[in-house]
């Protein structure tokens, strides 16, 4: 047994490739796993347009002037802001990719702030910011939309605390008495303790005819305040609940829901397997028979060779998918009526996928090691299309990009969903058919390099 | 060599100064001989003599660094040593996918003959994995025969095979050169196979051709007192040099 365990150990320092796979692989893995569970999303970028006057930017809570500036850069504190100075700069910037998303801050919210928090003036509409993005799928909208939405969130807890506190002042001077400012103009509230005591002089003191006009009127306008303040009270618990309102902008965004989402996703790792190992395994069995060399010499060209097996799998690939969007319609609802761009897009990822299948068939000796090398690629692939753009900026976050977009699943996930949606399909099915160039002139490269040997 | 094989015949093949390279080994240096119709030349020598590689560039497999072949590979039959046919198609799947492939006027025609040649009538629709190693080798050289060449490959045929399977194949081999229509040349390192069987033989080493004519020749070459042609064959390599 010894021996046997020293000869085994011997073959793999003899094999550096496969040792190098079984050390690189599951650190790769790992590593993408690591990222995505517990690195909490680096700061995006985020264009933040404050259209308030600079001399209008505090608003006035319980007699305390408070800058509605302090509350915005809360809204910042887990995104990189990049200060522009008006919506349609935002909005570009967005456009143009410069930006994850924008907020835009209108000129009267900070009026309209101070109004929702008057008692006075109530009736007008809460503020109102808006949240712009760009998405290029639900999943990216989602993350965008969720991160600024908790900020917001977070930043109208702080404004509902100090509302709160206006309103416990509000309460005090209605129960104690006191004075508060509307409008430039201090009025004096007799509190309700105090208006007991009132009525119960008056009505002790005076002869039953004799009228007290002073102290009834007194009465007459507090009771008539507190009912009026009794009226206000939903409103003021609205705004102490959510002081500032959200409206989301998604800028040239697809119609694409998370259930599209969910179908594209299962529909393109379906077809991933089935291609990429149909058209590998498929094309190492031509070699694994030693019928290659018999085919290649003379019989079918190399690149026929290519394109039979690559056509084998997108048609066992886009017939698999295409089973499974029908199954799906039946289910969810979908719209019959895209079927043709169904079939455009299942068409193309299908032969995207084959055409990478055939480049591993080409790369390995035998059907197994096609079949593992194939399944070795997916997985990574597959989860690494699936980190939303900007979830992980920088480097690692730049390599994420490139390696989707010279892999056919992210266009394959987009172009699916694009079809089921009903949005534009056409970028991600040039995508796909540029990849498939790509990587049948790489196969044939490597069917050439290895020779009719096989 | 069959009866109607003489010198003045025109060669069914020809190499002419073949040679090939690989990196920095010399595989072949200036290969040259020609094969008559209905020859039977065997090619032996050492491991790593390069007779694969010769077959390789007369079937066309491999392009030669120099040098020329008279025949296109179209025209020529290929035999590897391995089966080079689908395990989990029949005898008569086999045949028919490479008879249409081959492009033959004919394709059920030549799938017909091909069964009679080798004798697998009964056998057509059964898939090749269960057939025995000596039944699938006849298929694999069958289906080099589909296109009716004139001339055929085969790389160490028996190799793979029992005394009684070589026998059969033997006797399917010898039949084909009868009558003359089809020259075999075939790869081996069993030198009494190429003594019983060959019209003459190539003896290369290091790629270098170092003898071609009959086993008897060969034989007279280093005196014709070894016991047998296989102490002949290696008492003529060390003479050389090998």
């Amino acid at each position: 047994m010894r021996h046997l365990l020293v000869k085994d150990l011997r073959i793999l320092r003899r094999s550096p490739l496969l040792v190098g796979l079984l050390v690189v692989y599951p650190l790769v893995v790992a590593l993408l796993i690591g990222f995505a569970l517990t690195r909490g999303p680096e700061k995006p970028r985020v264009a933040l347009a404050n259209e308030v006057p600079a001399t209008a930017s505090t608003i006035n809570l319980g007699g305390e002037e408070i800058d509605i500036g302090d509350y915005a850069q809360r809204l910042f504190a887990s995104v990189e802001p990049v200060e522009v100075d008006t919506r349609e700069e935002a909005v570009e910037l967005v456009r143009s990719g410069d930006v994850l998303g924008a907020l835009v801050i209108p000129e009267d919210a900070t009026r309209r702030l101070q109004e929702a928090v008057n008692l006075g003036s109530v009736g007008g509409d809460p503020p109102q910011v808006e949240v712009i993005v760009n998405t290029q799928g639900p999943l990216q909208g989602t993350f965008v939309d969720s991160l600024i939405q908790t900020q917001l969130l977070q930043a109208n807890t702080a404004l509902s605390e100090r509302a709160t506190q206006a309103a416990a002042e509000y309460l005090d001077i209605l129960l104690s008495g006191g004075s508060f400012t509307l409008l430039g103009q201090s009025i004096d509230i007799l509190g309700l303790q105090r208006s007991v005591q009132v009525l119960e002089g008056v009505r002790q003191s005076l002869p039953e005819d004799d009228p007290q006009r002073e102290a009834i009127e007194q009465v007459q306008n507090f009771a008539q305040l507190a009912v009026d303040n009794l009226d206000f009270s939903d409103e003021i618990l609205s705004t102490i609940n959510s002081p500032v309102q959200v409206e989301t902008t998604r800028l040239e965004a697809g119609t694409a829901t998370l259930d599209d989402f969910t179908i594209a996703v299962a529909v393109s790792v379906s077809l991933m397997f089935v291609c990429l190992l149909l058209a590998a395994g498929m094309l190492a069995l031509e070699r694994e028979e030693n019928a290659f060399g018999r085919l290649v010499r003379g019989l079918v060209s190399r690149l026929g060779v290519v394109v039979e097996k690559l056509g084998l799998a997108a048609l066992c690939g886009g017939a698999v998918g295409a089973i499974m969007l029908v199954g799906l319609a039946v289910f969810l609802d979908l719209d019959f009526a895209r079927a043709p761009a169904w079939l455009a897009a299942l068409a193309l990822a299908s032969l995207a996928f084959g055409a990478l299948g055939v480049l591993v068939g080409a790369l390995a000796r035998d059907v197994r090691a096609a079949s593992l090398l194939a399944f070795l690629l997916s997985l990574p692939l597959a989860f690494l299309a699936l980190v939303p753009p900007g979830a992980v900026t920088g480097v690692v976050g730049t390599v994420i990009e490139v390696v989707s977009a010279v892999f056919p699943f992210a266009p394959t996930l987009e172009a699916v969903q694009a079809a089921i949606a009903g949005d534009a399909l056409l970028a991600p099915l040039v995508h796909l058919a540029i990849l498939l160039v790509a990587f049948t002139a790489l196969a044939r490269l490597a069917l050439t390099r290895f020779g009719a040997s096989g | 060599m069959t009866a109607s094989a003489t010198a003045t015949q025109a060669p069914a093949i020809a190499a002419r100064a073949v040679s090939r390279r690989f990196g920095d080994r010399q595989a072949l240096r200036e290969v040259t001989f020609e094969a008559l119709p209905g020859e039977l030349v065997a090619i032996i020598g050492p491991n790593g003599a390069g007779k694969t590689t010769l077959l390789s560039i007369l079937g066309g497999l491999q392009k030669p660094s120099g040098g020329e072949v008279s025949r296109s590979p179209r025209e020529v039959g290929w035999v590897p040593q391995q089966t080079a046919i689908y395990a989990k198609l029949t005898v008569r799947e086999n045949l028919a996918l490479f008879a249409r492939l081959e492009k033959v006027d004919d394709p059920a025609g030549a799938v017909g003959r091909a069964l009679e040649l080798t004798g697998l009538h009964e056998r057509a629709d059964d898939v090749l994995s269960e057939l025995s190693g000596g039944n699938r080798q006849r298929v694999n050289i069958a289906v080099g025969l589909l296109a009716d060449p004139p001339v055929l490959l085969l790389d160490e045929p028996s190799s793979a095979l029992d005394p009684r399977q070589r026998e059969r194949l033997w006797t399917f081999i010898t039949g084909l050169v009868e009558g003359g229509r089809t020259t075999v040349l075939w790869s081996t390192h069993d030198v009494g196979e190429a003594e019983r069987h060959a019209d003459r033989v190539l003896v290369l080493a290091d790629g270098e051709l170092l003898f071609t004519g009959s086993p008897q020749a060969l034989h007279a070459e280093v005196g014709g007192t070894e016991r047998d042609f296989e102490a002949a064959f290696v008492r003529f390599l060390h003479e050389r040099g090998h």
